[in-house]
C-alpha cells in the first residue's frame, strides 16, 4: 500500500473512532445490563398476582374495552395488546387532539385492574440513554450518526490490519515489550475477532435509530393506499365488534399469533380500519409482524398487507441489536463481546494519547 | 532477525473464518429456539474461543 493511501486511511480510523468512542463507550457501557433486563426485571419486579377467576370465562374484548374507556372519559381507544403468560389485556387510550396515552392493564376475567409489568426505573433510565440521550429524535438520529462512523472505524481498521500484522503470526501479544506495542496487540486481537459481531450490532443500532420515520413513512405511504375512499373517520359509535374484528383477521392469516390491535385513527392504522397484528412464533417470524385490515364498520377483512422490505428490516434490526433471541447462552455471548469493545474502544484513545504524547 | 512477509491470507484467514461463524451464528438461532440457539451460540462463541486461544499460546 502507497504511504500516501496508508496515512487517509490512517485519518479515518483515527477520526472516525475519536469523534464517536465517548458516545459507543455510553452504549456499551448502558448496553451491557440491557442485555439482561429480562432477568434483571424478573429478579427485582417478581411480584405474585394472579387473576380474580383463574379457571373462569374470559370477557370479550368488546367488554374489555367499554371496562377500559369508562374508566377514562373521554379517551378513545389507540391500542390493545395481549400479556403472553396472563389473561390480562392492556388497553391505551389517548385524549383526542392531545399528546400522551394512558395505558390500562385489565384483568380478563373480571374486568379488574391488573399490575402493570412496567419495567424497573433503573433499567427505563438505561434503556433511554441508551436510545436517544433523552433528546428524542434528534438524540436517536444523533447516535445513528455516530454508528456510522463506527462503521467506518471498522472498515478502516480492518485496512490497517493488514500492514501492521504482514509481519505477525495472527493473534501474537507482545506482552514483553513496551505498553503501547502490547495495547496495540490487544487492540487488533480484539478488533480482529469482533468485527463481525460489533459491524452487526452497530449496523443494526443505526437501522433502529430510524424507527421513527420508517415506520412514519410506511404509515404515509403503504398503510395510507389500503385506506378505502371514505370521507372522515369511523365514528366509535358506528364500528363493529371488535373481538368480531380480532376473529376475521385470525381466519385471515391462520396458525399466527396475535399481537396487538390498533384502532382507527391510531399510528400503525388507518382512519377507518382495525389493524390487527400477528406474528410467527419463531425468533425469527416473531420480529415480523403482519396485519389485517378489518373495515371497522362493517368488519369486514379489507386488506392483508405484509410489511414492506424496510419495515422488515427494522423488525430484524430489533433482535439482532438487543440479542435477546437465542436463550441466555447467546445474552452472555453479547456481554462478553460488549466487554471486548470497551477494551478495543480503551486501548483505541490509550494508542492516540501515547501517539500524540511520542509526536510533541 | 526479521520474520517473512506474511500473504494477505496468512494474515486475514483467522478473522475471515471467525467472522463466517459469527454471522452465520448470529443467523442460525435467530432461525429456530432449541438445538438452533445452541448451534449459534456455539459458532458466535468462536470468536471468544479464539481469543482465548491467542492470549494463552500466542503470548511473546
Amino acid at each position: 500500500m502507497k504511504s500516501s493511501t496508508l496515512r487517509a486511511w490512517s485519518w479515518v480510523h483515527k477520526w472516525s473512532s475519536l469523534v464517536s468512542t465517548l458516545f459507543l463507550l455510553m452504549l456499551c457501557v448502558t448496553g451491557l445490563p440491557l442485555v439482561f433486563t429480562h432477568e434483571i426485571e424478573e429478579v427485582a419486579m417478581h411480584q405474585a398476582w394472579t387473576p380474580a377467576h383463574p379457571d373462569g370465562p374470559k370477557l370479550s374484548l368488546d367488554q374489555v374495552l367499554e371496562t377500559a374507556l369508562a374508566r377514562k372519559p373521554g379517551e378513545v381507544a389507540a391500542f390493545m395488546s395481549f400479556d403472553v403468560e396472563r389473561p390480562v389485556v392492556n388497553v391505551t387510550t389517548v385524549k383526542p387532539g392531545k399528546a400522551g396515552y394512558s395505558f390500562q392493564p385489565i384483568d380478563q376475567t373480571s374486568g379488574d385492574p391488573a399490575p402493570s409489568v412496567a419495567g424497573h426505573p433503573v433499567m427505563e433510565f438505561l434503556l433511554q440513554l441508551h436510545t436517544d440521550m433523552f433528546l428524542g429524535l434528534a438524540g436517536m438520529l444523533f447516535l445513528g450518526a455516530m454508528g456510522l462512523l463506527l462503521v467506518a472505524a471498522l472498515v478502516s481498521g480492518v485496512v490497517l490490519y493488514a500492514p501492521f500484522m504482514r509481519k505477525l503470526p495472527f493473534g501474537t501479544v507482545r506482552t514483553r515489550k513496551a505498553a503501547r506495542t502490547r495495547w496495540l496487540d490487544y487492540h487488533n486481537l480484539l478488533g480482529a475477532v469482533t468485527l463481525a459481531w460489533v459491524l452487526v450490532v452497530g449496523v443494526t443500532g443505526v437501522v433502529n435509530t430510524l424507527a421513527t420515520p420508517i415506520i412514519a413513512y410506511w404509515k404515509d405511504t403503504a398503510l395510507k393506499e389500503l385506506t378505502q375512499a371514505y370521507d372522515k373517520p369511523a365514528p366509535s359509535n358506528e364500528r363493529s365488534s371488535l373481538a368480531a374484528a380480532v376473529e376475521r383477521a385470525k381466519l385471515a392469516l391462520p396458525g399466527k399469533q396475535l399481537q396487538f390491535v390498533a384502532f382507527p385513527g391510531s399510528s400503525y392504522s388507518t382512519d377507518h380500519h382495525y389493524a390487527v397484528f400477528f406474528h410467527g412464533d419463531t425468533p425469527l417470524t416473531a420480529h415480523l409482524t403482519t396485519p389485517a385490515l378489518i373495515d371497522a364498520r362493517t368488519g369486514q377483512l379489507s386488506a392483508v398487507a405484509p410489511t414492506p422490505w424496510y419495515v422488515k428490516t427494522l423488525s430484524l434490526s430489533q433482535p439482532l441489536h438487543f440479542g435477546d433471541y437465542g436463550g441466555l447462552p447467546l445474552k452472555i455471548l453479547w456481554a462478553l463481546l460488549d466487554l471486548a469493545t470497551i477494551v478495543i474502544l480503551g486501548s483505541g484513545v490509550y494508542l492516540w494519547l501515547v501517539k500524540r504524547g511520542s509526536v510533541r | 532477525m526479521s520474520r517473512p512477509h506474511l500473504s494477505l491470507w496468512q494474515v486475514f484467514r483467522v478473522p475471515a473464518v471467525v467472522a463466517a461463524l459469527s454471522l452465520f451464528g448470529l443467523v442460525a438461532a435467530l432461525l429456530d429456539d432449541g438445538i438452533w440457539d445452541w448451534i449459534g451460540a456455539a459458532a458466535l462463541g468462536a470468536s471468544i474461543a479464539v481469543t482465548a486461544w491467542a492470549l494463552a499460546a500466542r503470548r511473546r
